[in-house]
């Protein structure tokens, strides 16, 4: 439950040494903090007319969501020198100089050489090292938050899904998890399972594809067109069982919209996938050439991970184990038998390791869910009223927070959805600092962040 | 890695037959394209794709042309790096304020004769993002489009009979281009 407090005790809670930010955002007069505290949420709001005490100089992971602040509600972070625009592009943007001897510019972006999304990076480099990798970012900002005020949960939960196609069954779970939780409706335990298995089904087709797309990047063509083969699988697999590619618009507050098709076709799949995975994870394993990019390129250290509270195989390929399946955890994974796989290394090679053992475990934890899924409905009518809530998810890149407000009538007066490339994105600058500028494909696709998730 | 090689090799290509050309892709084009600029196309397109605003979603599904199970270059299209480059600019998205810039630019880089397909329902008319504030409009109302394809996302096969149409017309027409002579 939120607690409203006031400047001093916000001061105070800032000033306290151990706890992690899960989440900073905002609204017209009022400032929310999530913070997790030994393992515990502590949600809290601060009434402001203006402005209010940074975060960020206690938690550097807060500057780029000060920013957001400004830039969507107006509210001046008091101690953040940086205000420069993040998701407002209309100024000219100034980036950080770098000063000293034979040091030159490398600009990349917005649009990038390959079929990826649009950010500008700013590389200041000496010969072929990257001094200082700059981000900018924002530039699919499309006003997602402001435009779900106002809209019911069901119409609200379309745009959920397309917050980040890659992760639209976790986004639309963490928002349908929200908007339950704030009405207090229980969900059906088929369709409980169901969404489970739609999540598990999206984390295999996007770890396979970035093992395929990491190689890729490092010359290895031969595992990328293997891994693709197995992503696409993966997707005719979820488009037989649920009629749609990506699960899109299948996971809705109160439910699920479509039960499971024929469960032969998942077992076959997962019959099929697990030992050619195996044989290229075996090549992966092989390959000193391949081993030689991957291994100590790109690294994180554990405690610049731990200080940004950075989740999924960013976080974990670098000793920090947290997973929301555990942590809060939610059904039906509390029930389910699965490990969370942990690296120390922080490198490349770390990062795919990380997908390659949650791959594993997600195939076993698609066998549990077909073997326990229960008969039943798979949807709840929803009520129609006031309420507020947030709820953490898992999805591929890491945890995903969504926080919303319901006005009376029940439609959407608030909605906040915290995408984990927000604490991943300032890592990639670090991890990249040292670095040759050729790794910085191989680097950034091992990080693999979202812009649209992050842009909003 | 070996095994698998030679398996594939005596197993037969996981790449599938192509779909047909879309027709009302076809229909679309002939109404749009004079049969000047289709005969210089010839029967191979330079693909340049700018996310001009999308979820990331039509980006996994035009990513996925390149795979083993569509592979796009078959057909004489593929993509490139630069716009200076292209024939064809993929654009996905509604068009955001912040990339409404680097999209004009795009297509400014791009040489003539050039044509313009737009991906997926937000490049068509805004999807769902219709009317949200970061968002200037869909694509034809900052590039002339000379093509559109449903879809959210649009799936790799119905890219794929889309942008097969583009070749079809540009093949057909600079066939006619020769006969005529």
């Amino acid at each position: 439950m939120r607690r409203s407090i006031d400047t001093d005790a916000w001061r105070f809670l800032l000033a306290e040494p151990e706890w992690d930010l899960v989440g900073l955002w905002a609204e017209p007069g009022r400032v929310h903090l999530l913070r997790r505290v030994g393992g515990e949420l502590d949600h809290v709001s601060l009434d402001c007319a203006a402005s209010y005490p940074s975060v960020s100089a206690v938690r550097p992971s807060a500057v780029r969501l000060e920013r957001a602040i400004h830039d969507l509600w107006g509210l001046v972070p008091e101690g953040l020198e940086d205000r420069r625009g993040w998701l407002r592009h209309e100024k000219e943007y100034d980036f950080l100089p770098v000063e000293g001897e034979g040091i030159h510019q490398v600009p990349v972006g917005p649009i990038h050489a390959g079929v990826i999304e649009p950010g500008h990076f700013r590389f200041h480099v000496q010969g072929e090292t990257v001094v200082r990798l700059e981000q900018r970012l924002g530039y699919v900002h499309k006003g997602i938050e402001r435009h779900m005020e106002g809209k019911t949960p069901a119409e609200a939960a379309r745009l959920a899904a397309r917050i980040s196609g890659d992760s639209t069954v976790a986004h639309s779970l963490a928002f349908a998890r929200a908007v339950e939780a704030a009405l207090g409706q229980e969900v059906p335990p088929r369709a409980v399972f169901l969404r489970a298995l739609m999540a598990e089904l999206e984390r295999v087709a996007n770890h396979f594809g970035d093992v395929g797309a990491i190689c890729n990047d490092a010359a290895f063509a031969f595992i990328h067109a293997q891994c693709q083969m197995l992503r696409e699988e993966t997707l005719r697999t979820a488009d037989a069982l649920f009629g749609h590619r990506l699960m899109m618009d299948r996971v809705v507050p109160g439910g699920v919209t479509q039960d499971l098709g024929d469960p032969e076709k998942l077992r076959r799949f997962i019959a099929a996938a697990r030992p050619r995975f195996a044989e290229i994870v075996a090549v992966y394993d092989d390959k000193p050439s391949l081993g030689d990019r991957t291994n100590t390129t790109g690294i994180t250290r554990k405690a610049l991970v731990d200080r940004f509270a950075a989740g999924g195989y960013v976080g974990r390929a670098a000793g920090r184990a947290h997973d929301a399946r555990k942590s809060p955890g939610y059904p039906p994974y509390d029930g389910l038998s699965f490990e969370v796989p942990v690296f120390e290394a922080g490198d490349v090679n770390a990062r795919v390791w990380v997908r390659i053992r949650e791959i594993e475990e997600s195939l076993k934890l698609l066998e549990q869910i077909l073997d326990r899924l229960p008969a039943g409905p798979i949807a709840a009518a929803l009520p129609e009223r006031a309420g507020e809530a947030l709820a953490l998810v898992e999805g591929f890149r890491g945890e995903i927070l969504c926080w919303v407000r319901l006005d009376e009538a029940g439609r959407i007066a608030r909605c906040h959805p915290r995408d984990p490339s927000w604490f991943q994105w300032p890592l990639l600058e670090a991890a990249i600092e040292g670095n040759i500028i050729a790794d910085f494909p191989l680097c950034n696709k091992s990080f693999n962040c979202s812009y649209a998730g992050h842009d909003l | 890695m070996w095994q698998r090689v030679v398996r594939n090799l005596i197993g037969g290509p996981a790449t599938e037959a192509g779909p047909k050309p879309d027709d009302e892709a076809l229909a679309e084009l002939a109404a749009r394209l004079d049969g000047a600029a289709r005969a210089r196309l010839g029967r191979s397109l330079a693909i340049r794709e700018v996310d001009a605003g999308s979820c990331n979603g039509c980006e996994l599904e035009v990513n996925a042309l390149s795979g083993p199970h569509y592979d796009l270059e078959r057909f004489g299209l593929r993509f490139v790096a630069s716009p200076r480059h292209a024939d064809v600019l993929l654009v996905t998205g509604p068009v955001t304020r912040n990339m409404r810039h680097a999209l004009l630019r795009a297509y400014a880089a791009t040489p003539s004769p050039k044509w313009v397909v737009a991906a997926g329902d937000c490049a068509a008319n805004c999807g769902v993002f219709a009317g949200a504030e970061g968002v200037v409009g869909r694509v034809a109302d900052v590039i002339p489009v000379d093509l559109h394809i449903a879809g959210c996302p649009p799936s790799p096969r119905q890219l794929l009979a889309g942008l097969l149409a583009l070749i079809e017309t540009s093949g057909r027409s600079s066939a006619a281009g020769v006969a005529s002579k």
